[in-house]
């Protein structure tokens, strides 16, 4: 049987060209990768190369053809020891359209796409906190104190585990949240890097696709703007692009936010910019308790985790459990403080400001319930939701920017999923929109406060 | 070496070793895997034509020598990582043709179970670590992967395949820098094939000596005639032997030619018809390859042609397998975001 060669589409949304040039007549002898035509798409004019290997037995769509439709039979190769008659054979070829002629074949390259449904997406469930036995030692540390440690016991538990960043091994960190690793450890897993944030983020990336697991630290995440790709194209796509196949454990730490009087360049919170991405897991601890038992579980996980630190927190203390193994489940928030008349939904630094002004306004007699969300993907809905529809009041805090923030996507969710609870909008108290002032003043303002997260209780608790 | 020549930056003291000698069994061997790989790229870009591979497509037709010659040298272990133009790792690293064109088609059966596509497939099975879709991103990962390497101590390499286009990204010389330092197992190999997409290279790089690029960090470098198999083999294991004496990275600049466009939709009209018939003609690695086994007597000309009749069958199965593959199923839609 003669070979049809079709109508050919040259870019994804081809539907029809014009046959402007034949470059070989019926009779020449073609092999595979010859230029037999030229056609002219809507871009441009492409070759026509044949992928068999003959003679053109038959061309049957003439020079100057308009409009032809992908995949309509335009010449037949003859094979091997066939000849003309083999043409006869065939079945009849499809009528040349005259140049002038209107395309009347519908373009018949794409089957129509089937309209199936989206399936719904799964659930996310997430453990309780574990039980801390009774009589568990409780030993008071600050946050710097809890990363380091949670690191080391994880490097002590596996040998896969190690830390790159800048400054981490001989300079003992630059927030000193590293501080000892290099001296139990050693050069080999506490790393030194050069100022490559891009370079190294890969390159920790790289090793985790080959299975070690690496813990790189971000000086700030203000320098990891420069790896976002490697984050979020490599890190966080990979598994799913490789349908299972290949994924990477592996932690991008550093503080996050703003720190005190470093102006724009330094002073900028991305919890929404990584939450916004699937494949990333994002945690942002208020607390030292909280920052242990994450850092280990985010070690621990099989995918990337972006852990969101903050500079001014670290010389915070709180009690952190004695135990061989404290870890805590990815993706739970915390209840915070208990309360009945409004729900403040916070993370990280903010829940500074939400628990300062739970009490102020307890001594107005409003008792507030403060989330603190932990984990800010996956987010906990469920413990919000059951939150707003026992208080009716909901008021979100974030450092960062209103428009597109994690403040804006759970008041969308309360929207979603707690509307008929609802005895107030939603009020969101954030970062200003503006670059970060340097003068304290200016800075003071460009912040949430205290203040703006009374008055926005207040607001929806109609006081 | 015509195809250095033709480089006006080509310098003939900086050209690769000498070309290894072939054994008729390697000369028929990767005969066969460089023809695979132009049956399957030509057998693509048709399928493209009639609309079942869809998206991006970037043929690796002209480029056969250079992974095949790799691939010679490597051993077991050691892993492979490249940008886009990906389809002839894959093939060379010994990944089915089957699900490497069920892939580009988009099916259940496909590498990466139809969500990856023609730029992303990878298999842990046959050390190679993808196929990746945006340009110079590969090159801190395959760096990363020989940091692994030598985590492990287990005596393996990195191959890093990148292009011309990608020799310019920063994050190559951040990558360079850390493997000098380090002293990691990786050896990078530059396909120059002229044109980063529709730029030449004359008007896209100051430097146009691409092995040069590693000067800066002290990582050795040369130009190797990449339309030649044997000499992409001998200068692979000349590399492969730096980087296993623990001497760190290594350079290899091969000096190829893509025939087809940059993607499908290219219509390559920054070059002149003329210097692809050249290349096509006088340095095609396959013909070169085929010309030297009947030269020397290795096979016949009928013996040949039953190889060429095997790998079309290959390929014709690889494509009727990648048609008739079910879509994947829509449970996929969310698989394996996590695990």
């Amino acid at each position: 049987m003669p070979i049809e060669v079709l109508m050919p589409a040259l870019s994804p949304t081809m539907e029809k060209g014009n046959l402007s040039k034949w470059l070989k007549k019926e009779g020449d002898r073609v092999k595979s990768g010859d230029i037999i035509a030229e056609i002219e798409t809507d871009k441009a004019t492409m070759e026509v190369e044949a992928a068999d290997e003959g003679t053109l037995g038959k061309i049957l769509v003439p020079e100057g053809s308009v409009d032809v439709a992908v995949n309509t039979p335009i010449a037949l190769i003859l094979g091997e020891g066939e000849d003309k008659s083999a043409i006869a054979a065939s079945k009849p070829a499809p009528q040349p359209k005259a140049a002038t002629a209107p395309a009347q074949q519908k373009p018949e390259a794409k089957p129509a796409p089937k309209a199936a449904p989206a399936p719904e997406a799964p659930a996310v469930h997430a453990a309780a906190d574990p039980d801390i036995p009774e009589g568990t030692e409780m030993v008071t540390m600050t946050m710097r104190e809890a990363l380091r440690d949670a690191m080391a016991e994880e490097m002590r538990r596996d040998a896969d585990v190690f830390v790159m960043g800048e400054e981490v091994a001989e300079y003992q960190g630059a927030y000193k949240v590293t501080q000892g690793l290099l001296q139990e450890f050693g050069g080999k897993r506490v790393i030194d890097t050069p100022i490559t944030e891009h370079g190294f983020a890969g390159l920790g990336v790289g090793a985790a696709l080959a299975g070690l697991k690496p813990i790189v630290e971000f000086m700030t995440f203000n320098f990891a703007m420069q790896a976002m790709d490697q984050l979020i194209n490599s890190a966080a796509k990979t598994l799913y692009m490789s349908g299972g196949q290949m994924g990477c454990s592996i932690v991008f730490r550093g503080p996050n936010g703003a720190a005190a009087r470093v102006a724009a360049q330094h002073s900028q919170d991305y919890s929404s910019w990584y939450s916004h991405i699937p494949g990333l897991k994002v945690i942002a601890p208020s607390n030292a308790t909280d920052a242990k038992g994450l850092l280990k579980a985010a070690i621990r996980d099989p995918n990337p985790v972006v852990f969101l630190e903050n500079e001014i927190l670290y010389g915070h203390s709180s009690p952190v459990p004695k135990l061989d193994d404290f870890v805590l489940p990815i993706g739970k928030a915390k209840i915070a403080r208990a309360g009945s008349d409004v729900t403040i939904i916070a993370w990280s630094m903010g829940i500074s400001y939400a628990l300062q002004a739970a009490d102020e306004l307890a001594k107005d007699g409003i008792e507030a319930e403060v989330i603190d969300l932990r984990t800010l993907k996956p987010m906990d809905t469920v413990t919000i939701i059951a939150s707003v529809q026992k208080t009716g009041r909901a008021v979100t805090v974030e450092e960062g920017w209103q428009q597109s923030g994690v403040g804006a996507e759970i008041a969308a969710r309360i929207m979603e999923h707690a509307f008929d609870y609802l005895d107030a909008p939603v009020a969101r108290v954030s970062g200003k929109d503006v670059p970060m002032p340097y003068a304290a003043n200016l800075e003071k303002l460009a912040l949430p406060s205290v203040a703006e997260v009374v008055e926005a209780a207040k607001a929806v608790c109609y006081r | 070496m015509a195809v250095a020549k033709k480089n006006p930056s080509a310098d003939a003291k900086e050209t690769g070793p000498p070309v290894a000698h072939f054994c008729k069994d390697e000369e028929l061997a990767a005969y066969r895997i460089m023809l695979t790989i132009r049956r399957f790229e030509e057998k693509a870009g048709q399928m493209y034509g009639m609309g079942l591979i869809g998206g991006f497509c970037h043929l690796y037709i002209g480029q056969e020598a250079v992974v095949v010659g790799m691939q010679m040298a490597l051993k077991p272990g050691d892993g492979v990582i490249t940008g886009y133009r990906d389809h002839g790792h894959m093939l060379a690293c010994g990944m089915d043709p089957k699900g490497v064109m069920a892939e580009l088609t988009g099916r259940a059966h496909g590498y990466s179970k139809g969500k990856g596509g023609s730029m992303h497939m990878f298999s842990v099975e046959r050390g190679f670590f993808g196929g990746h879709g945006i340009v110079g991103a590969q090159v801190p990962l395959g760096t990363g992967l020989a940091f692994a390497n030598r985590y492990r101590d287990n005596g393996n390499i990195s191959v890093t395949y990148f292009g011309d286009g990608a020799a310019n990204q920063g994050q190559v010389y951040e990558s360079f820098n850390m493997a000098a330092l380090w002293k990691l197992p990786v050896v990078y190999v530059i396909e120059n094939n002229r044109y980063a997409m529709g730029t030449a290279i004359t008007r896209s790089s100051a430097e146009t000596n691409l092995s040069r690029r590693g000067l800066s960090f002290n990582i050795p470098g040369e130009q190797v005639d990449g339309m030649d198999v044997r000499a992409v083999k001998a200068a692979g294991e000349k590399a492969a032997a730096w980087c296993r004496a623990g001497k760190g990275p290594y350079i290899l600049e091969m000096l190829t030619y893509r025939y087809r466009g940059h993607s499908m939709s290219d219509p390559a009209k920054y070059r002149t018809r003329e210097e692809v018939e050249e290349v096509r003609t006088h340095h095609d690695p396959i013909d070169m390859a085929r010309h030297r086994i009947l030269e020397k007597k290795f096979a016949k000309e009928d013996e040949l042609k039953k190889i060429d009749g095997e790998v079309r069958d290959l390929i014709n199965q690889a494509a009727e397998f990648a048609t008739h593959d079910p879509e994947p199923d829509v449970a996929e839609l969310y698989a394996d975001v996590y695990r």
